[in-house]
Formats: structure tokens, C-alpha cells, sequence
């Protein structure tokens, strides 16, 4: 079904040396880049590239819940819509929403049900909605992180971010965040999110089998690495709403300027205070 | 610009702690032990005795003692249903009119599609919103054009004590009405309509970097070739 003719019939996933097949070792992440804010219509949105993953994530709302039988008085539903674009995988992916897809929209819209101030939008909806441009494995987690940023962009009020990523074992060894042939050709993988400033985990799953120790690993790595994650969400964001607040204050930085630098302004007008 | 830059401009996302020592939590903070977090992406204030996030995005959410840019959607026999650009929609009493209107004849006043400029008088817990035009400066507005900003950027179109504003209809000459939910009306010869449209997309597209007073001010001397003759002024990131 899949392309698989090119990984060799006694393909090792990990060798000797504990390097996979993508040259990284076990604890280590695919590259990962994050953009908030690429959408103009919608309140949030982001965009996510994540090893070969490219994610579109959209959020809209608070707004009001339809249909009206769904909307509840005391507080805002989360509703999330993750779907893979035909085009994401080898084969054309059949579209509409399937089983799988059905199952991860749920999973992550209870993940962030949690961490969202759901009480104080009583009778909306806030709808996320996220696109797999490209899959690659690791979709739902690429998904839910570049969803936490949408979502934050989006002035959503929350507690934290989630942050989330996935572990899970290759040629009987735990590794992080595994790629398509991994996933395909390894004993398990198992997706998680965190809340990581309290470590609170709103999502967790698993495919495949691994044993008490090895689920600890497991949980360690993508713990750890989620935390690294939840930086670059964060620096994400920040980009998007400090860059000209920060680029200011570096230039005042550099130069111990002289305090009444007139930029661009009449010289007869007094100097602006300092305006924001 | 000043070296020693208030730390209330830095820029804060969900999760950051706040500095609060003393304080108690505002809109956009959350308690949890004993600290103090910012609940949305924003800019820290504090201002008596509470410390608050001033959200850089988001939708309108009413509050009461807003002024409100709202257009009608449906009407009853006593009252019309208006969207005020929120998740809410928010009924508008008959008698929170200047009119006396008989009951069923609501269509004579307003009808589905006009704009008011009306006042949120409450919001209840589970956020029913009454709406009032009952004082002299509400009513129907007709006539001009609307726009659209952010409701995070109402603040700074406004201005320290409607500064910009003021600086707008300076030069402008338009009739400006700016509603908390982020319509803005306005009305006036060609000219001045549009000069005030490229200044209002103007701070709508603006970062929270200081200065947009200078670029506003800039913008117009230039269009109209003259100086402005307010001094200038401190913005105001504050609700009005």
C-alpha cells in the first residue's frame, strides 16, 4: 500500500550505534519550525512544519454554538476538526473525516477542553480546525501543538499551552518522536500532550505494545522533549506579538541613545513621550 | 524608547507567571496557588491594585458602559435583535428607546439591516446582554460607511482620552463614531473618508510597538500638507 520498496527487506531501524534511519539518535527530535498567526480570517491560526509534517492549524471563535441544541449554559464547547488533505500521503487519501480522524478530533478537542477558560464563554463554541498538508507520522501531536498556538493567537483565555509529542519503540529500542517508516515498521508508538508548566498529561495513547519499563521511557522522552516544544510555541508567539515591541527595545539597548532621539518628527512639536 | 522601559510592555502568553506581589488578579489573569498567571497572550498592567493582561487579540466580549456599533438581525413585537459582533446576541428593548413604540410596531423604527450606535447596559452571568439607546448621543446611524478592526485594537484607535480621535477628525473632518466592539462609522466628504479609512487599517495592521501616534500624525501631515495643532500626547492602552 504504502511506498515501502525502498527500505530493504532486513532494514535495521536503529543500528549499532544507536542511529535511526534518519541519522538522529534515540532521544532526538525531527527539526521543528512554527509560525503564528499565517491566517487572516481566522481569530488564531498556525502554522507548523514538523521532520517532513506540515500542519495547518485555524481556530474561530468564541462564537456561537451551532446547532443551537449543543450550546450549553455554563460553558464554551471546544470543538476540534482534524483532517488530512488528500494529498498528504502517498496514496491519495480518501477525503472526509473516517474513523481515525474522528477519533483524533475528539482526543485533542478533550485535551484542550481542559486547559481552556471554558466557564467564561458559557453557550459558544470554539472551533479549531486542523489541516494535514503532509503527513509524515506524528500528525496528531504536530496538529495539537500548532492547534495550542492558533489557539493562544486566537486570544483564547487559558491556563497554559499543550504541548505534545510521541514516543514509542524501534528494533526493541524506546526512541522519540518516530518518523512514517518507524511508525510503520516499529513495535509501538505512543502519542502524548502535557500541560508543562503543571505537567498535567491531557493526552495519551497508544499503538503497539510496550512493557512497564519501557512506557516509563517512553513517557520520560516525550515528556522532555515536549518541554522543548512548548518553547518553541512559545517563541512562536512571541515573534508574532513582540517582534516590532522587541526590536525597539534592542535598538534603545545598543545605544544608550541620546533620551530625546526625535525620530521622523517636526522639530517645533514637543518630543512624544512615549506612546502604547 | 527610553532606556528603562515600564515592564508593563512586555508581551506575555498563557502560562507566563505575573509579578504580582500584593496584587490581586484582573481580566486576563488566573490565581492558581497563591500565584498569579497570564491567561492570554497580552501586555501586563497594573493599575489599582490589579494586575491585567491587555489581550492583543480576541473577540469583542461585552462588558457594561460599552458603546457599541450594532446592525439588526431579527425583531420581535417589543423588542429587535441586534449583533453586536460578539458571540452574543443582544435583544434591544422598546422601551430602551427614545421612541414610544407601540407594541408590534417595532418595524417602524428600526428595521432588519440598520445600524445603531447603542450602549451595553448589562451582562449577566450566563452573558445576556441588554442593550440601551435610550440617551441623547444613541440612536440610528445613517448614511457613511463601517469598518471593521480588531476589538483589541479599540484602544489605541481611540487614544489616551480619544487623542487619536481627536487627531483624526483634526484633519479629516469626518463625522466618527467608534464602537467598543471594533465597527467604526464614519462619514464624511470623499476625501477625508478615505484618508481616515488608510489611517484606521493603518492601526489596525500595527504591532504594540510605540510610536503609532508619530505614524499617524506623519501619515496626515502628509496627505493634507499641513501640521497638526494638537500637541502631541501619550497613547492610552486603556478601555475607555
Amino acid at each position: 500500500m504504502e511506498d515501502i520498496e525502498h527500505i530493504p527487506k532486513e532494514l535495521k531501524l536503529i543500528d549499532e550505534k544507536g542511529i535511526r534511519l534518519d541519522g538522529r539518535r534515540f532521544n532526538e527530535l525531527r527539526p521543528i519550525k512554527i509560525e503564528a498567526g499565517v491566517l487572516k480570517k481566522a481569530d488564531g491560526s498556525a502554522y507548523m512544519e514538523w521532520g517532513n509534517n506540515k500542519v495547518l492549524a485555524a481556530v474561530y471563535g468564541p462564537r456561537e454554538a451551532h446547532p443551537r441544541h449543543l450550546q450549553n449554559p455554563a460553558k464554551a464547547l471546544v470543538q476540534c476538526r482534524y483532517n488530512m488533505a488528500p494529498f498528504s500521503v502517498t496514496d491519495r487519501k480518501r477525503p472526509g473525516p473516517d474513523r481515525r480522524s474522528v477519533e483524533i478530533s475528539k482526543v485533542i478537542s478533550e485535551a484542550f477542553a481542559s486547559v481552556v477558560f471554558v466557564e467564561q464563554f458559557p453557550r459558544t463554541s470554539v472551533d479549531i480546525y486542523i489541516e494535514v498538508l503532509q503527513a509524515d507520522a506524528g500528525t496528531r501531536c504536530a496538529g495539537l501543538t500548532a492547534a495550542s498556538v492558533a489557539l493562544a493567537d486566537a486570544g483564547i483565555p487559558m491556563r497554559d499551552l499543550v504541548a505534545s509529542c510521541a514516543s514509542g519503540k524501534i528494533g526493541g529500542v524506546v526512541a522519540l518522536d518516530l518518523n512514517k517508516d518507524e511508525d510503520n515498521f516499529g513495535e509501538a508508538d505512543c502519542p502524548m500532550a502535557i500541560v508543562p508548566r503543571s505537567g498535567e498529561i491531557v493526552l495519551l495513547q497508544m499503538d503497539g505494545h510496550l512493557t512497564a519499563d519501557e512506557f516509563d521511557q517512553a513517557m520520560d522522552l516525550s515528556i522532555n522533549a515536549a518541554k522543548q516544544i512548548y518553547e518553541l510555541q512559545r517563541d512562536a508567539l512571541r515573534r508574532r506579538y513582540a517582534s516590532v515591541a522587541e526590536a525597539a527595545e534592542q535598538e534603545a539597548m545598543r545605544e544608550p541613545a541620546p533620551s530625546e532621539a526625535p525620530r521622523e518628527m517636526p522639530p517645533d512639536l514637543p518630543p512624544e513621550v512615549d506612546d502604547l | 524608547m527610553d532606556g528603562s522601559a515600564p515592564a508593563r510592555r512586555e508581551v506575555v502568553i498563557p502560562g507566563d507567571l505575573l509579578n504580582g506581589h500584593g496584587l490581586k488578579p484582573g481580566s486576563g489573569t488566573f490565581n492558581e496557588g497563591g500565584r498569579i498567571y497570564a491567561a492570554r497572550v497580552g501586555i501586563v498592567a497594573e493599575r489599582e491594585g490589579f494586575v491585567s493582561v491587555i489581550p492583543l487579540s480576541g473577540r469583542y466580549v461585552p462588558r457594561p458602559g460599552d458603546v457599541i456599533i450594532g446592525k439588526i438581525t431579527d425583531l420581535g413585537p417589543s423588542h429587535w435583535l441586534v449583533d453586536i459582533n460578539s458571540p452574543y446576541p443582544a435583544p434591544l428593548n422598546a422601551k430602551e428607546t427614545p421612541w414610544m413604540v407601540e407594541f408590534g410596531d417595532t418595524d417602524r423604527y428600526l428595521r432588519v439591516g440598520e445600524v445603531i450606535l447603542a450602549e451595553v447596559v448589562s451582562v449577566d452571568e450566563a452573558m445576556r446582554v441588554q442593550l440601551s439607546m435610550a440617551d441623547r448621543q444613541f440612536g440610528r446611524l445613517t448614511g457613511g460607511q463601517i469598518l471593521g478592526v480588531s476589538p483589541a485594537k479599540v484602544p489605541r484607535l481611540i487614544g489616551r482620552d480619544g487623542s487619536m480621535v481627536a487627531l483624526i477628525r483634526e484633519f479629516t473632518n469626518v463625522r466618527m463614531f467608534v464602537g467598543q466592539n471594533g465597527r467604526i462609522w464614519i462619514d464624511g466628504d470623499p476625501e477625508g473618508v478615505h484618508h481616515a479609512a488608510v489611517v484606521i487599517r493603518m492601526i489596525d495592521e500595527s504591532g504594540p510597538a510605540p510610536g503609532l501616534t508619530d505614524a499617524v500624525r506623519a501619515y496626515l501631515e502628509a496627505a493634507y500638507g499641513r501640521r497638526a495643532t494638537t500637541p502631541a500626547e501619550r497613547d492610552d492602552d486603556g478601555r475607555h
